[in-house]
């Protein structure tokens, strides 16, 4: 996992225990990008939930999306809390926005150098990042300057 | 004003710390600082320990109501209640809600407590340990988002970056907490003070808007408010500070996964401060004196403009140590250094502060205070806020 962009030892996801959000980890595995759309009014939504926040309906269906949106927030933090990050240094989060999925947003990562300038509303495309070698098997979805 | 308000049923009679330490430095097991807060307030109000009926408080406490009443050898517990929700969002919804237990006579006499020692437990700033994450956390600990400062902080970027506001607000605050915390022998940086250029070379926590300075203390303490009826409060020895006014809660989606709320850039007040004023019967320019949480100087920020203070396009003017320091101040602001400077006793050390201005008691007293505001834990949800006044407001 040496081209990870955060150090190993980072926490690991994995999916929820009553099942919500498997389609997305599955979907990510594959390089796919799923996110929730309602069945019943066509609502966007994210983070994962069991209703459409919309209309209300159980009906919630995962939908593959476009890896692309644009900087929404961003921050850098320089102080490490968690053991990983000792001696990393400084590293980029970033809120992207799916103007394509009704504006919903996803953390990740901004990929390139740890000073580079962050633009909000820069357009940035998804960048998979597999950890194969994690006792789950995951992939993240880091961004980068399209 | 309908029947249907907390508006002067209710008063602030005691109130009462530990000694507040940095963390890790408390002698003393957590529980004990709560019961010595508990016993300290109810000598400042002139009753006995064994008067307490009722217990009210936030973010999952870990001193037990039953507990502390079998300690304390309380013969009637008629009322034990928790706020939902982490962070110090539920400072002024325990006091609230405890205010509605003696409005309505489940209890006659609450106490209002938080004990805390960050040393003993968890600290609130690091990460969790866990090797794996699931639901919320999954989306956001693997990239390195876990702490408060980094969870909140893409919400204050936004903010500043939709407004232009400028680095100097944030360092304004913080100096003006510092400089208040001179005045106070309680607090924790008493001896202390801060400097700009100390701030201006302090390192980043998270950039590009929480630098050391602007981030709340981990501490040991506990602090504890006692609540009566006004009827009650008028026999008992210390001036009351009545409750005006309290609201509850967050605006659209303000919970949504992965920093989805509907209104990003904000501190979660948006339609908690109007129902405040509208409750208390008073606009911000009555306010004579704010306590506002600091979890990050972004928060107060935030709070005080979604409060009505200034308008966002106005940050960069209103927030000076000049119009934010006592006693001259527009706005005197976390007049006994508060989280940042006094103690992070989770923001209730700000509810006995505003109690202390309307006693006309503080370190850095304003002159003729009547109306004392409480901002609590900005950009969590629930938020609250409160609004206390002398009895000449009533």
């Amino acid at each position: 996992m040496s081209d990870s962009y955060l150090p190993a030892g980072m926490p690991a996801p994995v999916p929820s225990p009553d099942g919500l959000d498997v389609p997305y980890w599955e979907g990510t595995r594959r390089g796919e990008l799923m996110v929730q759309r309602c069945g019943g009014c066509g609502n966007w939504q994210w983070g994962p939930e069991w209703m459409c926040h919309k209309c209300n309906s159980f009906d919630i269906k995962w939908e593959q999306v476009e890896g692309k949106g644009l900087i929404y927030s961003w921050e850098r933090p320089w102080h490490p809390v968690h053991p990983a990050l000792k001696e990393r240094g400084p590293y980029t989060a970033v809120l992207v926005e799916l103007p394509h999925a009704g504006n919903i947003r996803m953390v990740g990562n901004l990929l390139g150098p740890d000073d580079q300038d962050v633009v909000i509303g820069r357009a940035v495309e998804a960048v998979f990042e597999p950890h194969d070698d994690a006792p789950t098997p995951y992939t993240l979805v880091q961004w980068r300057f399209s | 004003m309908s029947g249907r308000t907390i508006r002067g049923k209710v008063a602030a009679v005691g109130i009462g710390e530990s000694t507040y330490y940095k963390h890790g430095q408390s002698p003393d097991a957590e529980f004990v600082l709560a019961l010595q807060a508990i016993v300290r307030a109810a000598e400042d109000a002139g009753i006995d320990p064994k008067e307490i009926d009722g217990f009210a408080s936030y973010s999952n406490d870990r001193s037990d109501p039953s507990r502390i009443a079998a300690a304390l050898g309380i013969p009637d517990l008629r009322f034990s209640n928790m706020q939902w929700g982490g962070g110090g969002g539920g400072v002024a919804a325990a006091v609230a809600n405890g205010a509605a237990a003696i409005a309505c006579g489940y209890a006659d006499c609450v106490v209002v407590f938080r004990a805390l020692a960050q040393g003993q437990f968890r600290r609130f700033g690091q990460g969790a340990p866990d090797p794996t994450v699931s639901g919320d956390a999954a989306y956001m600990a693997p990239y390195g988002v876990m702490s408060p400062s980094q969870k909140f902080g893409m919400r204050a970027t936004r903010f500043m970056h939709d407004y232009g506001v400028k680095n100097d607000v944030l360092r304004a605050i913080a100096l003006t907490s510092y400089r208040h915390a001179q005045a106070n022998p309680r607090a924790v940086m008493y001896g202390r003070p801060l400097d700009a250029e100390t701030y201006d070379n302090s390192r980043w926590i998270v950039e590009p808007v929480n630098r050391l300075f602007d981030c709340c203390q981990e501490n040991d303490g506990a602090a504890a408010m006692i609540i009566v009826s006004a009827e009650r409060a008028k026999d008992l020895r210390q001036k009351p500070a009545y409750i005006l006014g309290a609201a509850q809660g967050s605006d659209h989606r303000c919970g949504a996964g992965v920093l989805n709320a509907s209104n990003f850039g904000s501190s979660s007040f948006a339609t908690v401060a109007p129902r405040l004023y509208e409750t208390a019967g008073v606009s911000p320019s009555d306010i004579d004196v704010l306590q506002s949480y600091e979890n990050f100087t972004t928060g107060v920020m935030m709070a005080v403009v979604e409060h009505g203070f200034c308008a966002p396009e106005e940050c960069n003017e209103f927030f000076t140590q000049e119009n934010l320091a006592a006693p001259t101040g527009r706005v005197p602001l976390n007049t006994s250094g508060g989280n940042l400077a006094e103690c992070y006793m989770h923001g209730l050390g700000l509810q006995l502060e505003a109690v202390r201005q309307i006693r006309g008691e503080s370190c850095n007293q304003v002159p003729d205070v009547k109306l004392a505001m409480n901002i609590a834990g900005p950009m969590v949800t629930p938020v609250s806020s409160l609004i206390m006044g002398s009895e000449e407001t009533l």
